[in-house]
């Protein structure tokens, strides 16, 4: 069973964000980036179904030479193969461009997959967009937000969280599928891993090797402005024991907030 | 034109994508132009007149039997067949699963760019302007887009629902063409746990518990709460979670879901910037905390410093006087 997996650098989520006005982007000197979490569980998932079936697992991100760190991660996780797909891009906010990029370099570079391993959103931009879009390019199916996955020959089936139920989904291999928390826990590296992936080579690839002119690829939404949201005001703390407390709380959330 | 995508699950339409109509109609107002529906299903017959009241002139009823069954591409397929040849200058739908799911296969089925998860809507010089929150609320970004139709999926329980109006307007039903075997995947059944809860992203009131709860056994108190709150939901933290009290399928937060109820009444929840991500845009916050240095404090509209184990019982007799009648 040959799997791709698909993962993003992006901010540690306590990341305190500050935004350059001028350039409409984030300011990344001073941040902590990490592997987007849930990208991890589509990575564990990878390395689970190669244990149980045997075949490869690739890991694969498009981004800049500082994505190396956590296909370097992937790889000290158990990963066969890892590769960038260098693009110096910064956020769009649409996930046309990288799916385009994802579906070609598929394409030319791994025709012999059986799977395609997404998290279900990157943290930060949080567009879940990918994983459907390079669906539709390579036409294959897809089940996204995944907390159950069995394979069995050629056909899959897929538990997917939708809102209050699990939606169960079969469907034929090769195909998309997203991670969703729940899905399994992540492994940690080992100390070996480390030491493995440190040697390990890591094959960069240009866009133009992937034959994708920059036309194709410009950013079809436009960032007209980026900033911090207003802070919420000060609320009203509610003094007394815990009985004259609670009943002013009711008053005021049916008198004054109107909510109840 | 605008089309606005209306989901059908389980033979019901979701309040989430008549959410979306609304907003529809409001920026079709500014457009000066028409706003219209698009349902995709298999037997949608008495549908339609639960969508007019929300602002569609017409609405679109793609029908097949295969439909039955949710599959995003052959869904995407029939939207995409309609988008052509009536050329929306606006698609919205809703970020619901089932929206998050189809919206992306048809953009890229149109090659044009997706804004997810809008908070609001504007019309700017004759184009659409989103903006939406990123990197978990910290940053709220401004979008228009450079290609048409311009998609869309709205947050749900963010935009206001149009007060319905005795409308009625035209149905256009379409037969849509689908081989059998162009479908590769598709849902087979819905599994819903035990009673059926109100999910999260859906409820009005969230009552949600944190790792001062304690334990399993106390989230009994907050079920409590939402048996006598109408249209409310139990949600949590990740410690919570993590610890396995309650099922992940509550987890509000960055990596849970987002939620933006009218009232979200946090119980022995710090505040990290994580849980904050998912349920800042909520309309009213109450924080209960024994600590009143917490940082739920400082995004609480009504914070009550105490034991959360000796509000709630008073909390739920003040609750019943009040709900009674
Ligand atoms: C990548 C990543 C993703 C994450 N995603 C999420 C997410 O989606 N959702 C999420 O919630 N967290 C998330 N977290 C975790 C987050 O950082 C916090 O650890 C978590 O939210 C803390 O949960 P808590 O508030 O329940 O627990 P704590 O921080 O331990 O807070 C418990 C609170 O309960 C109060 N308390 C204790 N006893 C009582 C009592 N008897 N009465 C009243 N108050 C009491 C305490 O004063 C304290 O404030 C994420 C973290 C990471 C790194
Ligand atoms: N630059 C990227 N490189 C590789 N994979 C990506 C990239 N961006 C997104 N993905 C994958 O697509 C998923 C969804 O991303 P998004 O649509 O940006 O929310 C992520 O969890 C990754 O698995």
């Amino acid at each position: 069973m040959n799997i791709c997996v698909f993962v993003k650098r992006v901010p540690d989520t306590e990341s305190k964000i500050r935004i350059n006005q001028e350039s409409n982007t984030i300011i990344e000197e001073g941040l902590n980036f990490v592997l987007s979490p849930y990208d991890e569980y589509a990575v564990e998932e990878a390395l689970k179904l190669r244990e149980a079936k045997g075949g490869q697992v690739t890991v694969v991100s498009v981004g800049p030479e500082e994505a190396m760190v956590v296909l370097k991660k992937c790889l000290a996780m158990g990963a066969d193969e890892a590769v960038l797909v260098k693009d110096d891009q910064g956020e769009t906010y649409d996930s046309l461009r990288i799916s385009k990029i994802i579906a070609q370099a598929v394409k030319k570079k791994f025709a012999d997959f059986d799977l395609l391993l997404f998290g279900k959103q990157s943290v930060g931009a949080d567009n879940a967009q990918v994983p459907a879009m390079v669906a539709e390019f390579m036409g294959l199916p897809q089940v996204n937000v995944v907390t159950k996955l069995e394979i069995e020959g050629n056909t899959g089936t897929a538990w997917r969280e939708i809102e209050g139920a699990l939606e169960k989904f079969k469907f034929s291999l090769p195909a998309v599928l997203s991670a969703q928390k729940g899905l399994n826990e992540p492994r940690y590296e080992t100390l070996k891993g480390i030491m493995a992936a440190k040697k390990k080579e890591i094959p960069v690839w240009t866009l133009n090797e992937l034959d994708l002119g920059e036309e194709e690829l410009n950013p079809q939404l436009e960032i007209v402005k980026m900033e911090s949201p207003p802070p919420r005001e000060a609320g009203k703390i509610i003094e007394g024991e815990p009985a004259e407390a609670a009943q002013k709380l009711v008053e005021l959330l049916r008198n004054e907030a109107k909510v109840i | 034109m605008i089309l606005v995508y209306i989901e059908v699950r389980e033979g019901k339409v979701k309040k989430s994508s008549l959410e979306a109509l609304s907003e529809g109609a409001r920026r079709a107002k500014d457009f000066k132009t028409e706003v219209n529906a698009v349902l995709v299903g298999d037997k949608m017959d008495n549908l339609a007149s639960e969508v007019f009241p929300y602002g569609a002139e017409k609405i679109y009823l793609l029908e097949n039997a295969l439909f039955g069954h949710y599959s995003a591409e052959s869904y995407a397929q029939a939207l995409m067949t309609l988008i052509e040849e009536i050329k929306p200058d606006v698609v919205f739908f809703s970020a619901s699963a089932m929206g998050k799911d189809l919206s992306p296969r048809v953009a890229a089925k149109l090659g044009v760019g997706l804004a997810s998860d809008c908070t609001s809507t504007a019309a700017r010089d004759g184009k659409l302007e989103i903006t939406r929150p990123v990197f978990a609320g910290k940053i709220l970004v401004a979008l228009t887009f450079k290609s048409k139709p311009q998609i869309a999926t709205l947050r749900p329980n963010v935009l206001p629902l149009a007060e319905p109006a005795a409308a009625k307007g035209e149905v256009i039903k379409k037969e849509v063409v689908i081989a059998e075997d162009q479908i590769k995947g598709k849902a087979v059944e819905v599994i819903r746990g035990e009673g059926a809860e109100l999910d999260v992203t859906e409820a009005e009131i969230v009552v949600s518990g944190g790792r001062g709860m304690k334990g399993p056994e106390n989230y009994d108190l907050l079920r409590e709460l939402t048996a006598i709150l109408p249209q409310s939901a139990v949600g949590a933290s990740r410690s919570a979670v993590d610890a396995g009290w309650i099922d992940h399928q509550h987890q509000v937060g960055q990596t849970g879901k987002t939620v933006s109820p009218n009232l979200y009444i946090a119980f022995g929840i710090s505040g990290a910037i994580q849980h904050l991500a998912g349920m800042s845009s909520s309309k009213c916050i109450v924080a209960v905390n024994k600590d009143p240095e917490a940082p739920i404090f400082k995004v609480a509209d009504y914070g009550l410093v105490g034991d959360l184990f000796q509000v709630i019982p008073h909390l739920k007799e003040e609750l019943k006087k009040i709900l009674k009648d």
